[in-house]
């Protein structure tokens, strides 16, 4: 089940992934820093995949309850909601908050499926923060041999 | 999104180390008796987490197991992460061998007590 990431050429990954880069090399906090220090892009990251029989839709999600995320599909669209709560007592006083990184509150976003993804086979679960969403591939659009006739 | 981009580049192994390193997102607040830090470790489980305190360094570290089939091709990516890894001076009155650590659904949870002699008290005052 643990496939390796490869590295893509699509060009927004790059930026992204050139940004992380620089967030990491001019980020203080990247050494290490005091507890005390007081120190984010669209919530969740998603990873789009592809199998010879499947789309497949990872979303970074740690955190939230499964049975609280809302998934449908709509038109040859994915569209994940859903909620956050932050990890920071409400209304505690005598407290004093150093770090506030963790994405929290509402969120939701929208997946364009390539053309070949079939909305009625559709899988989802969850497991350690992960979202993996797969949906069948129409068998139309399947890889497959053909026989030359002799 | 280009879903037909395949993975052609020249990277080589340790370009992809260095670039797959992630500092995870914290929240940090302290109360009278401690310290409690919430990380963001998706794919990180139990058996892969580290969380190590050496004198005052309390260090975080965790692999990344992705939940995607092995004959999976990537066709767009917002994070590669492989590992993540991020660290912290601990402050003089914290108690580091009374951190307690929780991780579920990929979100680590450590409680870091106050020495004892550290938390706040009230002081009597005495008339005489």
């Amino acid at each position: 089940m643990n496939g390796s990431l490869r590295i893509p050429t699509d060009m927004l990954a790059e930026f992204d992934r050139l940004q992380q880069q620089l967030r990491r090399v001019f980020s203080p906090s990247y050494s290490s820093r005091s507890i005390r220090a007081t120190g984010h892009g669209e919530f969740p990251p998603i990873t789009l995949g592809s199998t010879p029989d499947t789309v497949e839709i990872l979303a970074y999600v740690p955190g939230i309850d499964p049975k609280s995320v809302e998934l449908s599909i709509d038109k040859g669209l994915l569209v994940l909601a859903g909620e956050r709560q932050t990890s920071l007592p409400e209304g505690a006083d005598r407290i004093n908050v150093y770090a506030q990184e963790r994405f929290a509150g509402p969120f939701r976003r929208v997946v364009s499926l390539p053309e070949e993804a079939d909305p009625t086979r559709v899988n989802a679960s969850y497991r350690e923060g992960f979202l993996r969403v797969s949906v069948g591939k129409r068998e139309s659009s399947k890889p497959r041999r053909i026989e030359v006739q002799a | 999104m280009n879903v037909r981009a395949q993975a052609t580049t020249g990277e080589t192994e340790t370009d992809q180390q260095n670039q797959s390193t992630l500092l995870p997102p914290v929240d940090i607040y302290e109360d009278e008796t401690g310290f409690t830090l919430t990380a963001d470790l998706p794919g990180v489980s139990k058996e892969r987490l580290g969380v190590k305190v050496n004198g005052d360094n309390l260090l975080i570290e965790g692999d990344v197991s992705v939940p995607a089939p092995q004959d999976m091709e990537l066709v767009y990516a917002e994070i590669l992460a492989s590992s993540y890894r991020r660290s912290f001076t601990l402050s003089r009155e914290l108690d580091a061998s009374k951190i307690e650590a929780n991780l579920k659904d990929g979100v680590l949870k450590l409680r870091i007590p106050k020495a004892e002699e550290a938390r706040p008290r009230k002081i009597e005052i005495k008339v005489g």
